[in-house]
């Protein structure tokens, strides 16, 4: 298996991406992540926003994928913090994400990820975190 | 008592008396399975049981980082609620999440959260989430939340119809 193909089969077999619908479109180290809506990801039902902690679980996922995709590692990586930005309101439609690994140590690694929906130049949530990468971590 | 003090304690007396129903209006907090144990004036409580579904990690059993951030968000909003003294609409703006551990596989995840300072356009939070008590902390969080003042479009009892309604109350 090549490194695209290990990540979708840990995604395939992870309880919450599964819950979440989250799909994702690998290209060499590239990656985007989608995630089509769906109802109960309402946070606000009177103007039909999206949750913010559903768009955060969203960019956490994509952060982790991507950092598993340019990694070695056999599980995913432990995240150490995460800082969200929300933007835009998230309307009730589907999301994709993008992240960059900024920088990938032998302990730790940097990532910043972002969300959007109609148009990419407006991102709805940034994401900025740190994942433990260390196999004994 | 001032009328003030009146609008004020009615207020936070729709949110206490609404408490068990607030995060059922929220479909993503249903959906996650919280459920709000309590509310004082600046804090609130809340509860989410382990579940299969929510697993992120499938040879730990460990749930998945998104749910705490969801849980700790939507707590840090209820709290930032019961601090303010008038109806305000809000959205989160920003939310730092640090995890200490993991949560433990099988065991119900508790969480506490404060609104410690309020301006006019801002509401800054912290969070807890734990196992049993906050000396076993699975994952702390800072929240910012911007206030919108919706007295422009909604005064007096229309503000209070507005709160009622972000509760799930119907109109007596």
């Amino acid at each position: 298996m090549n490194r695209a193909e290990e990540l979708e089969a840990f995604l395939d077999r992870t309880p919450f991406a599964q819950y979440l619908g989250l799909r994702c479109e690998i290209m060499g180290d590239e990656m985007t992540t989608v995630l089509p809506f769906q109802d109960k990801f309402i946070g606000n039902a009177a103007i039909k926003a999206l949750h913010g902690g559903c768009t955060g679980a969203f960019l956490e996922l994509t952060a982790m994928a991507q950092v598993f995709l340019q990694s070695e590692l056999s599980r995913p990586p432990k995240p150490i913090n995460i800082t969200i930005d929300y933007l835009r309101s998230a309307k009730g439609e589907d999301l994709y994400a993008r992240a960059i690994v900024h920088k990938l140590g032998r302990r730790m690694a940097s990532v910043r990820a972002e969300a959007w929906q109609a148009e990419r130049e407006k991102p709805v949530a940034a994401l900025q975190a740190h994942f433990l990468v260390a196999e004994n971590g | 008592m001032s009328n003030e003090d009146d609008k004020d304690a009615l207020l936070y007396e729709l949110m206490r008396k609404n408490a068990p129903k607030i995060m059922n209006n929220v479909p993503w907090a249903k959906a996650l399975g919280f459920e709000l144990t309590g509310i004082e004036r600046g804090r609130a409580f809340a509860k989410v049981a382990w579940r299969e579904d929510l697993v992120g990690d499938p040879d730990s059993g460990v749930i998945h980082g998104g749910v705490l951030t969801a849980l700790l968000d939507n707590l840090c909003g209820v709290a930032a609620n019961t601090a303010l003294r008038e109806p305000k609409s809000m959205a989160t703006l920003d939310l730092r999440i640090d995890y200490m551990r993991p949560a433990e596989k099988g065991r119900d995840i508790l969480a506490e959260a404060e609104c410690y300072h309020l301006t006019r356009n801002v509401a800054f939070t912290h969070a807890w989430a734990y196992h049993e008590t906050r000396e076993k902390v699975i994952a702390t969080a800072a929240g910012a939340f911007a206030l919108n003042d919706i007295s422009k479009w909604a005064s007096g009892n229309e503000a209070v119809e507005y709160a009622r309604k972000m509760m799930g109350e119907s109109s007596s």
